[in-house]
């Protein structure tokens, strides 16, 4: 089964990984303050039984936004930097400004890319499980297939 | 975005290529949000979340080198966050050993840190706003701050106006001079899509009502009634305290940037009602609805009956009446139960300039006889250091349960395992 869905690319790219999918606000800081001594980023956050304990690493990291502390864009920055990061973020609503400072500070900055994408919408993050396979193209359509 | 000429000229490098990146990065941010211009920050200091030098965020500290390198220097000083070590609290020697090796850039980040622009030695803490410290906005004050206590705090309580930026993007505004205008730098960003009714018989804990409202409606503006029945209507010390921990919950637990206390915060007065936006949502709290809160929060001690090796007090940083007050209770806890000192290692986190006014003060000896330690350390960093999170912490800060393996406990809970029951 494949479906398409469109939103707004925020930073524009190309890339085609699994998902891995939270209901929840995604808190940064909590779920990747571990990444730096873990071989692949892993999950930490107690407070999200949807990511606890799965990787983020490499991922197409399907979520609603992002909530929690300030040094969520500067966390999301460094990922992409020594190549930790998921390999895209796709929000179902507006994203919000500390995941959009890491994705412009990551486009402007970093020579690696992370594909961003927000505005898919609710039906987005109803239908989208984990494993699913996910790709992101440049306009900011993204291809889930099942 | 229209931008001025002075701000085209910043984007089209007439100040060089790296600033031309932090201007581009800037406007970038801004549009993503609908901002139609740069507003000047007025307030006359800045305040930055990032306080540790983390070996691994390598890529922030080599990107600040770059400002530094190309003259891309704040043009006005700022606070930052509470430093993430001190000798003084708490740890065995391979976890000394350990937070050494994690926060291995600490020196070289501090010495970016006066390069850029921070205003002292003493300017690490959270809580930058309080008078000690001297980072207070006034109402209507632009800032470009990050740390979201201390931005909710801001909007709220002062009536400044901060969106809830990252780190690394509040330093750009402070070396642009300019943050885009959008969110809560505007009349419509302020107002609230949550009505809060508040139907306890009792003043909730700060950080458990904190943490429900933030839990609730997320990175929107709660408009919350019922709470002046116990705060009253003035900004009083004691009321800014209970808002301070209150509001780092709010951030924290949700994503709330600006909150309304209706007959108390400044807008709230001002605008009453007019501020809350048609068809809001409505959410009702009582004690029963405090307490599912309380009991959805996941315990991953690895024995959750474990005995508590470490407990903190203070994120964010605490006041110097809070100080005094704990005191005052550890002391009589101690008496009631017929002991001499806490019977849990215990850590009271305040900023540098509060702990030299506590200690000023007749208070600092007493507390120190009853085993309590007081530090400026960020509690959050210490449990940063893989070695300490595994260790079994409690603590009434829901900011602090949020990103770490501590335990919740109220105010009065935490007195009684501290003092009485040790366990």
């Amino acid at each position: 089964m494949l479906k398409t869905f469109h939103g707004r690319p925020i930073a524009p790219g190309s890339v085609t990984a699994e998902a891995v999918v939270t209901k929840n606000g995604f808190n940064t800081l909590a779920s990747m303050q571990m990444m730096f001594i873990q071989p692949k980023t892993k999950c930490v956050d107690q407070s999200n039984p949807d990511l606890f304990n799965k990787i983020l690493g490499g991922k197409a990291l399907c979520l609603p936004q992002t909530i929690g502390s300030t040094t969520g864009g500067m966390f999301l920055f460094s990922a992409v930097e020594i190549g930790k990061a998921p390999a895209c973020l796709l929000f179902s609503k507006e994203i919000d400004s500390l995941a959009a400072a890491g994705a412009v500070l990551s486009d402007v900055w970093s020579a690696h890319k992370m594909p961003v994408v927000d505005k898919l919408g609710d039906e987005f993050l109803d239908f989208v499980q984990d494993g699913d396979r996910i790709s992101v193209k440049e306009d900011g359509t993204v291809l889930v297939l099942r | 975005m229209e931008l001025t000429k002075e701000q085209q000229a910043l984007l089209d490098g007439e100040r060089g290529e790296t600033m031309a990146k932090v201007m581009e990065t800037l406007v970038r941010y801004g549009e993503i949000f609908g901002a139609e211009k740069m507003s000047p920050v007025t307030n006359e200091y800045g305040h930055l979340v990032l306080s540790f030098g983390l070996t691994f965020l390598g890529p922030v500290f080599d990107l600040y080198q770059k400002l530094i390198d190309e003259g891309c220097l704040a043009g006005q000083k700022f606070t930052c966050d509470p430093k993430p070590y001190d000798p003084k609290v708490p740890q065995s020697p391979i976890q000394k050993v350990a937070a050494k090796a994690i926060f291995g850039k600490q020196k070289r980040y501090e010495a970016q840190l006066k390069k850029l622009g921070i205003l002292s030695d003493d300017s690490y803490t959270c809580t930058c706003y309080l008078d000690e410290i001297g980072n207070t906005p006034k109402p209507g004050d632009v800032l470009s701050w990050a740390e979201s206590s201390a931005v909710v705090y801001a909007n709220s309580v002062l009536g400044a106006r901060c969106n809830r930026n990252s780190g690394i993007i509040e330093l750009f505004g402070s070396v642009a001079g300019y943050v885009p205008c959008f969110g809560l730098l505007t009349d419509e960003g302020r107002k609230a899509d949550w009505i809060v009714e508040l139907k306890t018989e009792t003043l909730p804990d700060a950080q458990l009502l904190g943490s429900a409202i933030g839990m609730k409606v997320m990175e929107d503006v709660p408009y919350i009634k019922g709470l002046d029945r116990f705060l009253g209507s003035e900004l009083t010390d004691g009321v800014k305290t209970y808002l301070k921990d209150f509001g780092a919950a709010t951030a924290s637990n949700g994503a709330v940037g600006l909150y309304h206390v209706e007959n108390l915060t400044p807008e709230a007065k001002e605008q009453g009602e007019a501020l809350i936006r048609e068809h809001a949502k409505v959410y009702v709290i009582d004690e029963a609805e405090l307490q599912r809160v309380k009991d959805s929060y996941p315990c991953i001690w690895k024995d959750p009956e474990a005995k508590p090796q470490l407990c903190f007090l203070g994120c964010p940083h605490m006041t110097l009446e809070q100080l005094k007050d704990w005191t005052d209770k550890v002391e009589a806890g101690l008496r009631d139960a017929g002991n001499e000192k806490v019977l849990i290692p215990t850590v009271f986190t305040a900023s540098v300039p509060v702990i030299r006014a506590f200690n000023e003060t007749p208070y600092a000896e007493r507390l120190k006889r009853t085993g309590v330690v007081v530090s400026y350390i960020c509690p959050l960093m210490y449990m940063d250091n893989p070695l300490c999170k595994t260790m079994n912490v409690i603590t009434s800060s829901n900011k602090l349960r949020t990103y770490t393996s501590s335990r919740y406990y109220s105010n009065e809970e935490i007195l009684q395992k501290i003092t009485k029951e040790g366990k």
